[in-house]
């Protein structure tokens, strides 16, 4: 608490870490490029050097703030050595922005032109590194790597996998996988965080465009897509549309034209796993094996699971993720030749996430033999395939999903943010439909974008103990206290991005403090809206209970894990 | 054998010391590093077994009449004269002592005592006999460096017979951990490893974290080019350092403590690893050691010879085994630094110098030095001056009285330009700053660094630019490549230091260069960055002429800088015998006979084989 000057200005500081975050609060949009609140400080673009009323020079992010503190962030001086500092920086760095998946969103771009550098008297003398493309995910162009450590931070800190770090010395100084492995033979868990806190575009999702055009154009051909919960949140946000507003409308309808004959919502397929997952926690609960039942939504955490702690394995619930199981459904309903009319299926999944592109490719993502789900696009993805259209988006009509996977209740659509997956479990096993007991579960615990939640709830003269955890650290340090018996739970949630899939690795990126709850608030609000509340109470799924999932729901629901030993036997 | 208490540990002192002064004659061998680059096993090896060989003669402490230690000892500074055996005690030094000169010296000096005066000193045709005449080592105040040469360094004994552990000894019966602070603090002592920073303040702040489990740290990753200071106390004395910081670690509360030292000094980790290995035997490190409630113990951890090794963030990293890369401060060491706890850091010297601190009392040791500068300062004396070597002074001394009294003057005669000093965080100063005075704050004010010691003196035929190109080149490539302006702009300051030598620099190149080290020194995270720039400033302020030279006429004026080297022939003293044509690699020399002949300097590759060859000394470099 107290007050400094900058520029001359009388600034009050309460609890803010550094005095960047004191500058950026009086209105001063300092550029930083390696500087994210949620992260460690590194402290290595210097961008944000200021000067003191003595002329010493710092860094304002790896500064506390003091009392009486005089600095100045725009003198000559200052503006020289940022402008020198991204001339450096751009004399080293790939500059065909033109061609760049970050063409116009990337900050380094971004701070070229506001400090208004249009020449850089430096040549770029390194040599051209190879892409890495072996990740089904994520794509890394070193070219284009600007060593901010954002990615290798964000790995490390927030999801605890190290798959990246630095290497070499000097000039020679790459961020690259342990002895340069490629990606796809690390412990990547395909999350893309790094993706999303990369300034520049030296990590970028690895697209799968081109072949959706190819099936959209095919004649031959029966395209249906399937659009994730946290999707029509943050769409809107390279489409111009306010941030958080929820846009399912207008993106049905844009698909439609697009050329994907139906459009379904995956909120269907969240219910589906509500009612699987419900059942198996419950039988779980009875028998007391097997606890605490781990979710099995999110296949970084998944992957996370089996990789470093495969001992814990049975503790994940069989079901597939909602997309998994939802891409079974509805292979199942096509096959009948009477509504496929002898065309080819493609099932393309539209998701927050990039860890769903390695989940398809699973041994036991498949039924019979067959890939449940053909693509999977990202919410950046499906932005550019609208920008290619030249539709305009947010001067487009609503449309309802199609019949009949069209309709989600709304414990289905919030399992797009953290807490959302027990919160829908909780409603089910929760009998009536008062309002009492539904504000009950509000203010359990279970919401709010804590890092790690721990609550209880009654359930037939019972508490059970939950825990909902987002970022795969956070996870990582849950399952240690859980093998040391500093704390037991019968369920536990785990999204391994933070905020959950609203900020996940193929959302839109550059979203702040404000977007981030803008996020997360459409969906609760898409849910206020929703009369259904609850899975068990979807009509639709409930009929095709009776219907096609009959005598078949262990088959196309649960994971095939005959398929992934098969798999691990050759 | 354990030691319990004090009393056994002054026995075992006394027993050492009655061993060591029963020897009447002490064959000592250097055997520092440089040394045994040149051959001192193999003399300690042959001086053994002469002596065991001889009648009446017993190797280390027999019962016999005529003792005879042979010992392998630390490096004894004089490096340049190399390999050296001193014979005790008539105190004689050998230079340059061969393998053959080892029977003439056990027969003339161990059995009769008598001079072999072809190998010693001699200089204006005077023979110094006693290592403490010879200039070298007249000026000089060896505190830190006492031992060093003079006692076996592989033996414990040695060292406690000459007063080891005496100061820990006080420190634990006599002193309360804040009365050593206190000491500290009073003695002034700063940190010998570049910055200055008050030890006592140091340990202090440590002392006063609320978080107990504290750490003590050595730095010996001395990564400047030429310095060895560090390594010759850890290789020479290594219970004096071990005796430094385990009475940092009483004072401060530490329980544990961790030497630094870069892999390229096998000889210092080996000799460290057996001086912990006795310690540890005699219950000197360990649990509760004589009896007390203190407990400590040392590891040594190598580094990968990485000069941001150096820096304290990164340094403590290494050891945790991450990237060594500086990180942001605060929190700084003090508060969070090995494995996250408050931590004491020091570098091998400052250890070295506080025994002698605790057994001397403060008082002592400020009647050394200067006022704001107490103790003395030692340093690797290197480049063209007679005499290079390892040399400790008193802080206060005169560049002109190091480089001439102690280094013997410019060597082969030729006019002084200038001494770096700071290793590739300093500068070069000239002429007119001989008579600074060396210590912290008075270079400082010149715009030099005491740095950690390493001091190269550069003769006429230096030049300025590639010296400033050489610095440059090395903390480009020793950069960790975290923060931009260092990774970055070092390496377009090398690139424009390299057009500037190379014969292609254009006239703007001189302020890109300073408008590029403008922002390196200013914005980078960590001092090797902020330092950078230091020997191009440095230089460029007293050498700018030379500068100019390079850029505008495409001339190195000292002659060095090969792409600037033009070849002439004087038609005067050319009598056109064609030898040098004929020699031309390139055919880029023509002429008719008797007539003078031409280079053409398109063609010439500057390699000089004309020069080599003219009979008549007619060619000359332009």
């Amino acid at each position: 608490m107290g007050y400094m000057t900058i520029d001359g200005m009388r600034v009050e500081f309460t609890d803010e870490k550094n005095i960047l975050s004191v500058i950026r609060k009086a209105g001063i949009d300092m550029p930083t490029l390696c500087y994210h609140s949620e992260l460690s400080i590194y402290g290595a673009c210097r961008m944000c050097t200021v000067e003191d009323d003595k002329g010493k020079t710092f860094a304002s992010c790896s500064e506390q703030p003091r009392d009486g503190l005089v600095i100045y962030t725009n003198t000559p001086r200052l503006m020289r050595y940022r402008k020198i500092i991204l001339e450096l920086l751009l004399a080293a760095h790939n500059r065909d922005c033109t061609t760049c998946n970050k063409n116009g969103i990337c900050k380094l771009q971004d701070l070229a032109h506001k400090m208004r550098i249009h020449y850089v008297r430096f040549r770029d003398t390194r040599p051209v590194r190879p892409l890495d493309m072996s990740s089904p995910a994520i794509v890394r162009d070193p070219n284009k790597c600007i060593l901010c450590g954002d990615c290798v931070r964000v790995c490390a800190d927030t999801q605890g996998i190290n798959a990246i770090d630095f290497a070499y010395r000097g000039t020679e100084a790459i961020v690259t996988p342990a002895f340069n492995k490629k990606l796809a033979e690390t412990n990547c868990v395909n999350c893309g965080q790094c993706r999303v806190v990369c300034p520049t575009g030296a990590i970028s999702i690895k697209t799968n465009m081109e072949p959706v055009w190819d099936a959209l154009a095919d004649p031959n051909t029966i395209v249906v897509a399937q659009v994730a919960p946290a999707v029509r949140v943050a769409l809107g946000d390279l489409l111009g549309i306010p941030k958080g507003e929820n846009v399912m409308g207008k993106l049905v309808n844009v698909l439609h034209r697009m050329g994907f004959d139906e459009v379904y919502d995956t909120t269907y397929g969240a219910d589906l796993t509500v009612l699987e997952e419900g059942k198996e926690f419950l039988e779980r609960l009875s028998s007391g094996e097997k606890l605490p039942l781990f979710t099995s939504c999110c296949p970084a955490w998944v992957k996370f699971l089996e990789t470093k702690y495969p001992e814990l394995k049975d503790h994940l619930s069989t079901c597939r993720s909602p997309m998994q199981m939802f891409g079974a459904v509805i292979r199942e309903y096509y096959r009948d030749p009477e509504r496929n009319g002898g065309k080819k299926l493609v099932s393309v999944a539209i998701m927050p996430c990039t860890a769903k592109k390695e989940e398809i490719l699973r041994p036991e993502s498949t039924t019979n033999g067959v890939q449940d789900v053909d693509y999977v696009l990202t919410t950046a993805e499906l932005a550019g395939m609208i920008h290619m259209t030249g539709v305009l988006f947010d001067e487009l009509e609503m449309e309802a999903a199609d019949v009949p996977f069209g309709i989600g209740s709304g414990a289905g659509v919030i399992f797009g943010v953290t807490g959302g997956v027990t919160e829908a479990v909780m409603r089910t096993l929760q009998p009536g439909h008062d309002r009492s007991g539904m504000t009950a579960i509000k203010t359990s615990g279970v919401r709010g974008a804590d890092e790690v939640k721990e609550f209880t709830f009654p359930y037939n003269g019972r508490d059970i103990r939950i825990a909902v955890v987002n970022g795969l650290a956070n996870a990582d340090r849950l399952i240690k206290r859980i093998k040391a018996g500093e704390a037991e739970y019968d369920f536990v949630e785990v999204m391994a991005c933070r905020r959950g899939c609203v900020m996940g690795g193929g959302q839109p990126t550059g979203a702040g403090p404000r977007t981030r709850a803008a996020r997360m608030k459409g969906l609760y609000d898409t849910d206020v809206n929703t009369q259904i509340k609850k899975s068990n109470d979807n009509p639709m799924v409930m009929s095709l209970y009776q219907g096609l999932l009959k005598g078949k729901e262990h088959r196309l629901l649960h994971r095939n894990f005959a398929a992934a030993e098969e798999k691990s036997k050759n | 054998m354990r030691l319990e208490n004090r009393t056994e540990l002054t026995l075992l002192r006394e027993q050492w010391r009655e061993k060591r002064e029963n020897e009447k004659i002490r064959v000592l061998i250097c055997g520092g590093t440089g040394c045994l680059a040149g051959g001192s096993q193999k003399l300690f090896e042959r001086m053994t077994e002469l002596c065991a060989g001889a009648k009446n003669v017993e190797i280390e402490f027999g019962p016999e009449v005529a003792h005879i230690g042979v010992k392998k000892s630390g490096c004894h500074g004089f490096c340049e004269m190399g390999p050296l055996v001193r014979v005790e005690p008539y105190n004689y030094l050998y230079l340059k002592v061969q393998l053959a000169d080892c029977d003439e010296i056990f027969h003339e000096t161990v059995l009769r005592g008598r001079p072999v005066e072809r190998l010693m000193y001699h200089t204006g045709g005077r023979i110094y006999a006693a290592q403490e005449d010879i200039p070298f080592y007249a000026r000089q105040t060896r505190l830190v460096l006492k031992n060093c040469g003079h006692v076996d360094a592989e033996h414990i004994g040695e060292a406690l017979a000459v007063g080891a552990y005496e100061s820990l000894e006080k420190a634990l019966f006599e002193m309360t951990p804040q009365a050593v602070i206190d000491t500290v603090l009073r003695s002034k002592l700063r940190g010998r490893g570049g910055a200055g920073f008050p030890t006592g303040r140091k340990w202090q702040q440590v002392a006063e974290q609320p978080e107990t489990t504290r750490y003590v740290v050595c730095n010996g990753d001395e990564g400047d080019p030429g310095a060895f200071m560090d390594r010759s106390v850890m290789e020479g004395d290594p219970h004096r350092m071990i005796e430094g910081m385990m009475i940092a670690a009483y004072a401060v509360g530490a329980q544990e403590g961790y030497i630094y030292v870069r892999a390229e000094y096998p000889l210092a980790i080996e000799r460290l690893r057996i001086a912990i290995r006795q310690a540890e035997e005699l219950g000197l490190l360990g649990d509760r050691i004589l009896g007390t409630d203190f407990s400590f113990r040392l590891h040594i951890n190598r580094g990968a010879g990485a000069f941001v090794c150096g820096e304290g963030s990164a340094l403590t990293a290494s050891i945790e085994g991450k990237r060594g890369m500086p990180r942001v401060k605060p929190p700084r060491t003090v508060e969070q630094g090995l494995w996250g706890k408050p931590t004491v850091l020091n570098n091998v010297e400052t250890f070295a110098n506080v025994p002698m601190i605790i057994k001397n009392g403060a008082d002592w040791y400020r009647s050394i030095g200067t006022p704001d500068s107490p103790g003395t300062k030692a340093f690797a004396l290197t480049g063209n001056v007679k005499n290079t070597g390892l040399i400790e002074v008193p802080m206060g001394i005169t560049l002109r009285e190091v480089i001439f009294d102690i280094g013997g003057g410019i060597r082969g005669g030729k006019a002084f330009k200038a001494v770096q000093i700071g290793g590739p965080s300093g500068g070069c100063l000239t002429e007119a700053q001989l008579d600074a005075k060396l210590d912290f704050d008075s270079l400082k004010r010149i715009g030099a660094m005491i740095g950690s010691g390493g001091m190269v003196v550069m003769d006429e035929d230096t030049c300025m630019v590639e010296v400033a190109r050489f610095f440059m080149s090395f903390t480009q490539r020793e950069s960790c490549g975290k923060c931009v302006p260092c990774r970055e702009g070092t390496k377009r300051m090398l690139e424009i230091l390299e057009r500037i030598v190379g014969g292609t620099a254009e006239p703007g190149d001189l302020d890109e260069l300073l408008e590029i080290a403008d922002v390196v020194q200013n914005t980078a995270l960590c001092g090797l960055g902020q330092s950078a720039p230091k020997p191009v400033l440095s230089t460029i302020r007293a050498f700018r002429e030379e500068y100019n030279e390079h850029i505008v006429n495409k001339r190195c004026p000292a002659g060095v800088c090969q792409k600037l080297l033009r070849y002439r022939i004087d038609p005067e003293k050319c009598r056109g015998c064609s030898k040098c044509a004929r020699n031309c690699p390139v055919g880029a020399i023509s002429g008719q006979i008797k007539s003078p002949f031409t280079i053409d300097p398109d063609k010439c590759v500057k390699c000089g084989t004309c020069r080599d060859n003219c009979a008549f000394g007619a060619i000359y470099v332009e």
